[in-house]
């Protein structure tokens, strides 16, 4: 079973993390990160610009486009994994290497209904 | 990420919504300072126990406002005043509190915190000095360091900065409409400041003067998720980043100045031009144009230049030529000029800053810009005498280093041929 872990965290607290400290996080995660690589179970890896840069359209007839993220929420959505696990509790194992990396905010795991690798270039 | 730093990044972040809650609270900047310091410090010693609160900012400005009141009570009780009186003050004040708690006032609080920074009997340095104390919480030290002045100087500059704005009655009430948007253009300029007084470092200083650059950007985020849908703090944010993305290239090993046209391109900062762009596109569909944007695009049309000879100079051009009319400056045409020797060639360019001369007479690029074009055009003397007048206005080595290349350049092409055949 494919699972998304989605990282929420306080925006303003990692935006406020030095150039050092942001590094220093990073490279701990990809520690995590190359050991699910060498296993083979991990997908794509987002993590997305500040919700200053996002934009939300809403579905309405004529659909509306706002500036910002979708909730004016402390915690926002700044980031997910794709990672493969037999189960449930492999997956909460992920999260909790990934938070042991990087503490604060929370994650959501979510079992991945469909996944479409797709054809980007990055 | 020790867990200390977590707490330190906590409090950072938590430290402009804390101390403008604060400060609208006991409306005086040095109790409101004073009373966040000792909620830092209670933060320090219960955060680790306890883990980090959920909402630090609410923690902070409820720690602080009881440490605060207790000090309040206790020198009252020292004095021959009515206790029923303090009281009562305080009261109403918990009421002001309470409805900041729930969050309707703190984009307000924090506009206010940066507006009564820029006050307009400050003179910039020190607005912007005052600004990195209090919003930003950096230490003196540290703001000293940055604008290459001893502690002691800028204690002095800090400490006459607040005394000025707490005699300058800000009001405290919500503001209205109008004024906010004044609030939040002052507050755009002074930020705009602050990364200038970064982004002007020379190469030996700019590694000391970059978190300058970096505040600033991170007071436009903060100011944008404020005001999120400000097509102009767009564009600022959008301007700081994709200018800042330009840092690694920007100076040599030696620490000279390497031009746009020469900078290594895979130096730059590509998330932070990611960022920019994103940012600039979605200012761009509220059609509401300003200085930030205008200024932001044009950085965006060298971001999108894969190589100098792929940038789009004639949009360029016409982008200039809209900054001129909404802000006439002659920096801006002689800005403008160097687009235009991209498109029409160095004569029509110089032709468009000779008028300025008169206004520009003692500034360094006027005559570092207009070397450049009679280089171009083979006026080697007309040259020199220009590049000579610009070292002498130079406002760091790295400028004068710079024009000392070109003069190096005219020189050895002025050599007649056979002098250097006859080297061999």
């Amino acid at each position: 079973m494919l699972y998304a872990i989605l990282c929420y965290h306080d925006e303003d607290t990692v935006g406020s993390w030095t150039k050092e400290q942001d590094a220093a996080v990073m490279k701990k995660l990809a520690v995590v990160q190359d050991r699910l690589t060498k296993q083979g179970r991990l997908g794509p890896v987002a993590r997305l610009l500040p919700t200053t840069a996002a934009t939300t359209l809403r579905k309405d007839d004529p659909p509306l486009v706002l500036d910002g993220p979708y909730a004016e929420t402390k915690e926002q959505l700044l980031g997910f994994y794709i990672v493969d696990c037999n189960n449930l509790d492999e997956a909460l194992d992920v999260a909790r290497d990934l938070g042991a990396a990087n503490p604060g905010g929370a994650y959501e795991i979510r079992p991945v209904g469909v996944l479409n690798p797709g054809s980007v270039k990055t | 990420m020790t867990d200390t730093a977590w707490i330190d990044a906590a409090l950072t972040s938590a430290r402009p919504q804390a101390v403008g809650a604060l400060l609208r609270y006991f409306r005086n900047l040095d109790t409101a300072e004073e009373a966040f310091q000792n909620a830092c410090l209670r933060a320090l010693k219960s955060w680790p126990q306890n883990g980090p609160p959920r909402d630090p900012a609410a923690w902070l400005i409820m720690v602080g406002r009881n440490v605060a009141i207790d000090d309040i009570r206790r020198s009252r009780k020292q004095q021959p005043l009515p206790e029923d009186e303090a009281i009562s003050d305080l009261d109403d004040a918990e009421d002001a509190l309470a409805e900041r708690l729930d969050g309707s006032h703190y984009r307000d609080d924090i506009l206010r915190l940066l507006f009564i920074c820029c006050h307009p009997d400050l003179p910039a340095t020190q607005q912007i000095a005052l600004a990195l104390r209090i919003v930003s919480g950096l230490t003196v030290k540290q703001i000293a360091r940055a604008f290459l002045v001893s502690e002691a100087a800028m204690e002095q500059r800090i400490t006459r900065a607040k005394a000025r704005v707490a005699d300058a009655d800000v009001p405290f009430e919500t503001p209205g409409a109008i004024e906010r948007t004044e609030r939040l253009s002052a507050v755009a300029a002074m930020i705009y400041l602050i990364f200038n007084e970064g982004y002007s470092a020379s190469g030996d200083t700019a590694e000391i003067r970059s978190p300058l650059c970096e505040e600033a950007i991170r007071l436009a985020r903060l100011l944008l998720r404020l005001f999120q849908s400000e097509p102009e703090i767009m564009g600022l944010t959008a301007l700081l980043l994709l200018q800042h993305a330009r840092a690694a290239a920007r100076f040599d090993g030696e620490g000279a100045f390497v031009l746009l046209d020469d900078q290594d391109r895979s130096l730059w900062n590509q998330k932070m031009i990611a960022e920019g762009l994103a940012l600039i596109d979605k200012a761009m569909r509220h059609r509401r144009s300003g200085p930030y944007q205008i200024q932001a695009a044009i950085a965006a049309l060298h971001a999108r230049a894969a190589k100098p000879d792929e940038t789009d100079w004639t949009q360029i051009d016409l982008l200039y030529g809209a900054l001129e009319v909404m802000q006439p400056s002659p920096v801006v045409t002689l800005n403008r000029a160097v687009a235009v020797s991209k498109v029409r060639g160095p004569q029509a360019a110089l032709e468009m800053i000779e008028p300025l001369a008169a206004r520009l007479s003692n500034y360094f690029h006027f005559f570092g810009v207009r070397g450049a074009f009679l280089m171009q055009l083979g006026r080697n003397d007309e040259a020199r005498v220009a590049f000579d007048r610009a070292i002498a206005l130079a406002n760091t080595s790295a400028e004068a280093a710079h024009i000392r290349m070109h003069l190096d350049r005219l020189m050895r092409d002025s050599q007649p041929r056979g002098s250097r055949i006859s080297k061999k």
